[in-house]
């Protein structure tokens, strides 16, 4: 039974549950604003978080889901030549991730997951520092405190708790931005996101989780891990969600305007499930058609969320040739400085590995250093190593 | 500027530690011009099959590697002819220092380092030696090395006794499928890691014996007939679905001893039935075929003689009974012969199968068979009638302990009523696998078979 069904504040025929609010489903079942074939359809909730977007920002949306996807090409590409030892694609993600990134306002803090570099680009990680971590470079790619998103985490559904745990500092500090946590399908079945979401209820924290359900945890169906429909999990925790069509930006950004207000005005915490599909593999290092079906690709590649905003721009006269120019060529332009500032990063030295473990001052790695320093000196001169070599 | 420089390609680690990949096909030729990221060559990894975009934009120059050759991450695999002015592609070499490219980026700068100057310990190789002391085994000698009375290995980088052999998931689960134990084999890899050859070799996969030709038909891949007045003969590289094939009918020839019995059946009623099915209003846009109806019988006499629907565990010395029906049915597909099973069939009713095979049939020839599919048959059946064939000696899809082969459906003369008529005759070929199945039990499952295809009504008297 889905909570839509269930009145104020309980699913039981018991009476209202322990809070006051009502758990219940915002939008009712998938909701969807732009259809497959670039249909805007109306929705009465949903259409007034929209009345701003003007067809300059339309097309300005598209651009940015291009871009990504272009991004997330030439990083693939470089992974294959050897540059990056991994990758882990987005495609077919785009809308969820642009939807939601471009609602946010830029003292709102993102816990986002390794794959959610659309949301990074969108928040103004510059796209070497993308693939930085990835390049084996850096540990991270990028200081989250000038662009206030996180590390990309790697550990599945950890970031929900630092985000929820930023949340309830931002409780603390009488402040009106919010935490938002970004992960996956397969997330919502870890400890972290379930004990993450029970703070975040507990606390009325102004935390948005958003879940992209990408249908495969690795090589599990989404099916397996639940019985319910995701966005249904969060009622278990007296936490309301939302669940919309994650092809679709408008419906993604929506959803997400809606959450952060409510998070803002001391409405606490909202889920949002964000129904998308990975078209890639999940990581460069696998191969999805060993476990996946052709024909369940087929019928994804139907939905994509760039061509169904491509039709909608076209049915409203938008897609002009200097519109389709302009993101043709920054596209290129991004692609290329992608590229570029990969294969031209400057290698890490050893010493680097002690920059960034303390914020002030420590003794004991000091100590460390400077032994490894010695270490490192007593390689000496090439030269005479090889001669020395040579010798024995 | 229009000097051209030469430009390498090293295979990169393609995912994640890995240390070789086998080069499947180029997609490029010498001398073509290739823009930067155009796809140059299929590459399988002992994870996935990728495709390789060129890291330059350019015209290439040579190709190292031919396909089917396993290379080693770092080697040269193609080298490309480049503007000099940069802009022809990327990889302006990053600094001077020679980078080894071993894993991602950058790697050990190994010729600029050299060693630590101070080389306190030396590895005297403490153990290396006592194996090889004379007489007195270290560990109780393994049953296989008794049986092949090697000589112990003396190369250190072997394993000890009771480790497991080492060797990659890709290979332990290829060995398993094919019923090959580890601990026997040999592995001619890295510190005597077991590489997919060594398995396939162990098994006889190296070549192709006639017995490996399936019986459903699969056309040999691209082999064909020279074409005139050119060479007399073609040589094709074994590889793929036809590699993999050959080393499953090998496997399963010569671990399950097969016995094959024939039974040759009026199946005139049974046609008249399909025909009387067809005409209903019931079975309105189904496919029924006579396989449609035998699949069913099948499934039914399976309920009597459950010991055909079983598969012989040969690492834990059981036999597993299965208390479902997972019924394979080989089919010619476009890569070849492919075996996938609908799960559950012994639940399903005449339609439901019916559904269920032509479904089966036409993912199959699509060539869209998912991975699932392909595995988890418990009991396979393969129609060589549709090819005009009245019977054959089908070998057992491995791991299963049956297999049944239709033949054609031909009008014969046959004693139909004590006298001499043209009956609708049907010869049944089932192979069983003699460790598990006695001659009584699998005769008897094909008898009942051809009572059920003889008369349909006998059904009644089953169920």
């Amino acid at each position: 039974m889905f909570t839509d069904d269930a009145g104020k504040g309980g699913i039981s025929a018991g009476g209202p549950g322990n809070s006051e609010d009502s758990t219940r489903r915002t939008g009712g079942d998938l909701v969807q604003l732009i259809t497959p074939e670039g249909e805007r359809v109306s929705h009465p909730e949903f259409d007034s978080w929209l009345q701003d977007v003007s067809d300059e920002q339309l097309g300005s949306l598209y651009e940015d889901m291009v871009v990504i996807r272009r991004i997330d090409a030439e990083a693939t590409a470089l992974q294959r030549q050897g540059e990056l030892a991994l990758w882990p694609p987005l495609l077919g993600q785009e809308a969820s991730q642009i939807g939601s990134a471009r609602a946010l306002r830029d003292d709102d803090f993102v816990f986002p997951s390794y794959r959610d570099n659309g949301v990074a680009y969108c928040r103004g990680v510059k796209v070497e520092d993308l693939v930085r971590a990835w390049r084996g470079n850096a540990s991270a790619g990028w200081d989250p405190f000038t662009v206030n998103v996180a590390t990309q985490q790697i550990i599945i559904g950890a970031q929900s708790l630092h985000a929820t745990g930023y949340a309830m500092g931002i409780q603390n500090d009488g402040a009106d931005c919010v935490a938002v946590a970004y992960f996956g399908d397969g997330a919502t079945s870890e400890g972290d996101v379930n004990e993450a979401m029970v703070f975040a209820a507990s606390f009325q924290a102004p935390v948005v989780f958003i879940c992209q359900n990408n249908h495969w945890a690795i090589s599990e169906p989404v099916r397996l891990q639940s019985h319910i429909q995701l966005a249904d999990r969060a009622s278990g925790f007296g936490i309301p969600s939302m669940r919309v069509d994650g092809n679709d930006v408008l419906a993604v950004m929506a959803a997400t305007r809606i959450a952060l207000d409510r998070a803002r005005h001391g409405g606490g915490p909202t889920f949002i499930e964000a129904v998308t599909y990975r078209m890639g593999p999940h990581t460069t290092a696998d191969d999805p058609t060993r476990y996946r079906d052709a024909n369940e690709l087929e019928d994804w590649a139907a939905k994509d969320p760039i061509s169904r905003m491509k039709s909608l721009l076209d049915r409203k006269g938008l897609l002009t040739a200097d519109l389709e120019n302009a993101v043709a060529a920054k596209a290129d332009a991004v692609a290329k400085e992608l590229r570029a500032g990969t294969i031209n990063m400057p290698e890490p030295q050893p010493l680097d590995i002690f920059k960034h473990v303390y914020s002030t001052p420590n003794s004991w790695l000091d100590r460390q250093q400077e032994h490894y320093s010695r270490y490192l000196a007593s390689f000496g001169d090439p030269a005479e190593a090889a001669s020395e070599e040579g010798a024995r | 500027m229009n000097a051209t420089m030469i430009k390498e390609f090293r295979l990169p680690d393609l995912g994640e530690g890995l240390t070789e990949s086998e080069i499947v096909a180029w997609k490029v030729a010498v001398g073509d011009t290739v823009t930067l990221n155009q796809i140059i060559a299929e590459v399988e990894t002992a994870k996935a099959v990728v495709e390789l975009p060129s890291p330059f934009a350019g015209v290439v120059a040579a190709l190292h590697e031919q396909p089917g050759t396993v290379v080693e991450v770092g080697k040269p695999i193609v080298s490309f002819e480049i503007e000099d002015d940069g802009a022809g592609g990327s990889a302006p070499d990053a600094g001077a220092a020679k980078r080894e490219p071993n894993l991602v980026g950058y790697g050990a700068v190994l010729e600029a380092s050299g060693r630590p100057a101070r080389r306190a310990r030396s590895f005297a190789a403490p153990a290396a030696a006592s194996p090889v002391a004379p007489a007195e085994p270290v560990a109780p000698v393994r049953a296989a090395e008794q049986v092949e009375s090697k000589p112990v290995e003396t190369t250190p980088a072997a394993s000890a006794p009771g480790e497991r052999p080492r060797s990659t998931p890709p290979v332990r689960k290829l060995a398993k499928d094919l019923g090959v134990d580890l601990e026997a084999v040999t592995g001619t890899g890295e510190h005597g890691l077991i590489t997919r050859d060594d398995v396939l070799n162990f098994v006889g996969g190296g070549e192709l014996p006639a017995a490996a030709q399936d019986l459903a038909g699969a056309p040999a891949p691209a082999a064909g007939r020279a074409p005139a007045g050119g060479e007399r003969e073609t040589r094709t590289p074994i590889k793929g679905v036809r590699k993999f094939t050959a080393a499953a009918m090998v496997a399963s020839a010569f671990t399950a001893p097969h016995v094959t019995e024939f039974l040759t059946v009026d199946v005139t009623p049974t046609m008249e039935l399909l025909a009387r099915l067809k005409a209903g209003r019931a079975f309105a846009g189904y496919k029924l075929t006579p396989l449609t109806l035998v699949s069913k019988a099948v499934l039914i006499a399976l309920r009597n003689h459950p010991t055909l629907n079983a598969r012989w565990d040969e690492a834990n010395q059981e036999i597993v009974q299965f208390n479902y029906v997972n019924l394979g049915i080989a089919a010619a597909t476009p890569r070849g012969l492919t075996v996938p099973n609908i799960k559950d069939a012994d639940r399903m009713s005449l339609m439901e199968l019916s559904s269920a095979l032509t479904e089966l049939t036409d993912t199959a020839r699509a060539g869209k068979t998912s991975p699932e599919a392909l595995s988890g048959g418990t009991i396979s059946i393969t129609n060589i009638g549709v090819f005009g064939i009245d019977a054959g000696t089908p070998i057992l899809n491995p791991g299963e302990a049956a297999i049944l082969a239709l033949g054609a459906v031909r009008k014969m003369p046959w004693e139909y009523q004590d006298e001499v008529t043209l009956r609708q005759v049907m010869t049944l070929s089932l192979s069983f696998d003699h460790r598990l199945v006695d001659g009584e039990q699998g005769s008897r499952f094909l008898q009942d078979l051809g009572t059920m295809l003889a008369d349909p009504g006998m059904v009644l008297a089953m169920v």
